[in-house]
């Protein structure tokens, strides 16, 4: 079992997200370290991108705070490796294929490895493109992430069947932000996850309050938080560590209360 | 010269969100059977012939070929087409796919504006929703352009993230189509983008360089010895370039916007200043700082300011088979009054880049020579910037 699988060991997943160096590492930092003292089972790290074109205004400003306060790849690295003197939950980086190919693909997921980062999730990049990436992963041990679309029908099974670590549902059409509603049919979605694969699936994209945690918890292992919690960095700066904290323990109580599927 | 999996060479690719993979294997699909459709090539022709007013004519500017005292110019006129540029051509071209595979709103990005005129054109004759998306600073510099797409029936979206430019646009567009798929058809605007874009919009504007052959060998009775385009993403560039790839005598010149100097960071010339990266869907070469974020751009022509370039360029570039050359602001205007002057003819200002190096290129080569320049559009929408350039206090 990879570390990204034992996850989904303490029932309903819950994965926040945060974009690093938004306002600054340190409260980058401080939040990561509020969130896995509250619960969280894996944490997504965004290395921010300048032109993020899967996200929506919220993760797209704070990208941007966090590219003008000076953050670069090398610094993230550096984040990491200081958060792993103590955080032990699965830490996975979400960000841009260019940020990793610019970087040197191999030179990038070594130093993942070297660090302590458990996973890769690379928006912009499908299943047919992901060969680019899938060798350094492979050889460096780190989990290159699949994400299954509203859209992907046919491509379902074939995404799920090579799929590694976890598989990232996207719930919704669109770009990742708060929703009100989603109509997407993901227990449809779900079934079909099911008959290719054995990885855990969360869910993520538009998922802001405990009801709507509860509700795609119930049909995925997990589910995953972005823009309700940049939302919290962007609205309390470098206070926002104890509202981190606080907001997960929120959302992991309310998928406590899921009974658990059998694995 | 695409491989199955759209690759030209190392680039191009498929680097899109999940979301849009099946969209754009739906597109390749339609386009694989269209393309070799005969109702639709007889009425994508049709369109060409008695809506865009093709075929554009190739004109022998005889001032200008005394006045260099070197190769004999002629210039494709791409800016008599309808609509005032090379846009049109792919723009008719996409909006029937789109409206033959059921499509009913067309979305676009645009710099200048030119493609967003072309895609509100198409899609008020083609009876169809239209949505450009344009950088606000754009939609500032090129505020009449806004208001013809309005006029023709389209929304104009002013984008305010990142740069506010083309590229903004571009993601912003991107970001739309992500979120409404069944119905929309994004209308890209040049050679760039995922796999199938770079070869569909080729293919539509690829119209250019057949005419070319053909009026050239009525007029001359042989190739020409250079064509000369400006290249932005380079789609009239790729146009008028692809019929002589197989012709390794013709040598074919892309001229990239250097804005103030490829030494400067002002500047918009991808081959000259940039390195192989992944943005908007495919891999290309990239004006970026170390770290893969993607670099602020300049040109004095909106046209240009972008920090990519088409992928199929980029393999030409690293075969050998195309060149490309950095033209300074500077230089672009200086070209765009020479030819007012000379032949009567007013570019746009990303088609003065190609009349630019022409103007250096053609001096160095004897009289038996030929030298195709693609006048890509019409230069009224640029007089009013070209006049603050100079000095003078005009707005439109």
């Amino acid at each position: 079992m990879s570390k990204i699988a034992s996850a989904f060991q303490n029932g309903k997943a819950f994965i926040p997200f945060l974009t690093c160096g938004d306002p600054d590492l340190a409260t980058t930092a401080a939040a990561v370290r509020a969130a896995a003292a509250a619960g969280a089972d894996l944490i997504e790290l965004g290395i921010p991108f300048s032109d993020p074109t899967a996200e929506g205004p919220v993760i797209q400003a704070a990208s941007l705070r966090a590219l003008q306060g000076g953050v670069t790849t090398d610094k993230i690295f550096a984040l990491v490796r200081d958060l792993r003197r103590d955080v032990t939950v699965p830490l996975v980086f979400m960000t841009y294929a260019n940020v990793v190919f610019s970087y040197g693909t191999e030179r990038f997921v070594k130093n993942c490895r070297d660090v302590g980062i458990d996973g890769l999730i690379l928006p912009d990049v499908p299943y047919e493109e992901k060969e680019d990436f899938l060798p350094a992963c492979r050889a460096y041990g780190v989990d290159l992430i699949s994400l299954i679309a509203p859209t992907s029908e046919n491509r379902i099974a074939m995404i799920a069947r090579e799929a590694e670590g976890f598989l990232y549902l996207v719930s919704s059409l669109g770009v990742t932000g708060v929703r009100s509603e989603i109509t997407t049919d993901l227990g449809a979605i779900v079934e079909v996850v099911r008959q290719n694969t054995n990885i855990p699936c969360a869910i993520g994209f538009g998922i802001s309050t405990p009801e709507q945690a509860r509700e795609m918890g119930a049909l995925a292992d997990g589910v995953i938080v972005g823009s309700a919690i940049v939302r919290l960095v962007e609205q309390y700066g470098q206070a926002a560590p104890p509202h981190v904290g606080d907001y997960v323990r929120r959302m992991k109580a309310a998928l406590g209360e899921l009974p658990v599927n059998p694995q | 010269m695409t491989n199955p999996n759209g690759r030209f060479g190392v680039h191009g690719g498929q680097y899109i969100p999940e979301t849009l993979m099946n969209a754009v294997i739906e597109l390749e699909q339609a386009y694989n059977f269209y393309k070799n459709d005969p109702d639709f090539n007889r009425e994508l022709t049709a369109l060409f012939n008695d809506y865009a007013g093709r075929p554009s004519r190739l004109y022998y500017a005889a001032k200008m070929t005394a006045s260099l005292g070197g190769a004999k110019i002629y210039l494709k006129r791409e800016d008599l087409n309808h609509t005032g540029a090379h846009k049109i051509n792919n723009v008719l071209g996409q909006a029937l796919l789109a409206k033959k595979m059921g499509k009913t709103r067309l979305i676009a990005e645009t710099g200048a504006g030119q493609h967003g005129v072309a895609t509100a054109t198409a899609a008020a004759l083609l009876g169809m929703e239209c949505v450009v998306f344009m950088g606000e600073e754009d939609t500032r510099r090129q505020a009449l352009n806004v208001y013809k797409m309005r006029l023709l029936g389209a929304a104009v979206v002013p984008v305010t993230t990142g740069t506010a430019t083309l590229k903004d646009a571009v993601s912003e567009a991107m970001r739309e189509w992500t979120s409404r798929i069944a119905d929309t058809h994004y209308c890209l605007g040049s050679v760039m983008g995922p796999h199938p874009f770079p070869t569909i919009v080729r293919d539509f504007q690829a119209v250019i360089s057949r005419e070319i052959k053909a009026q050239l060998m009525e007029k001359e009775g042989r190739l020409p010895d250079a064509v000369i385009a400006c290249v932005g993403g380079g789609s009239n560039a790729i146009g008028s370039f692809y019929h002589f790839i197989g012709n390794p005598g013709v040598r074919l010149i892309g001229c990239e916007a250097a804005g103030r100097g490829v030494n400067t960071r002002e500047t918009a010339a991808t081959i000259a200043t940039g390195k192989l990266g992944i943005f908007h869907g495919m891999k290309s070469y990239f004006c970026q700082d170390e770290y893969g974020q993607i670099a602020p751009v300049y040109s004095i022509s909106a046209g240009l300011d972008y920090p990519g370039v088409g992928p199929e360029h980029a393999y030409l570039h690293d075969i050998g088979r195309a060149e490309y050359v950095p033209v300074t602001d500077d230089e672009a205007v200086d070209a765009f009054e020479y030819l007012s002057r000379t032949e009567g003819i007013i570019p746009a200002i990303e088609s003065a880049h190609a009349v630019a190096y022409a103007c250096k290129l053609a001096p160095t080569m004897t009289k038996d020579r030929i030298i195709v320049i693609t006048i890509s559009g019409r230069g009224d929408k640029d007089c009013a910037a070209i006049a603050r350039y100079r000095g003078e206090d005009l707005h439109e």
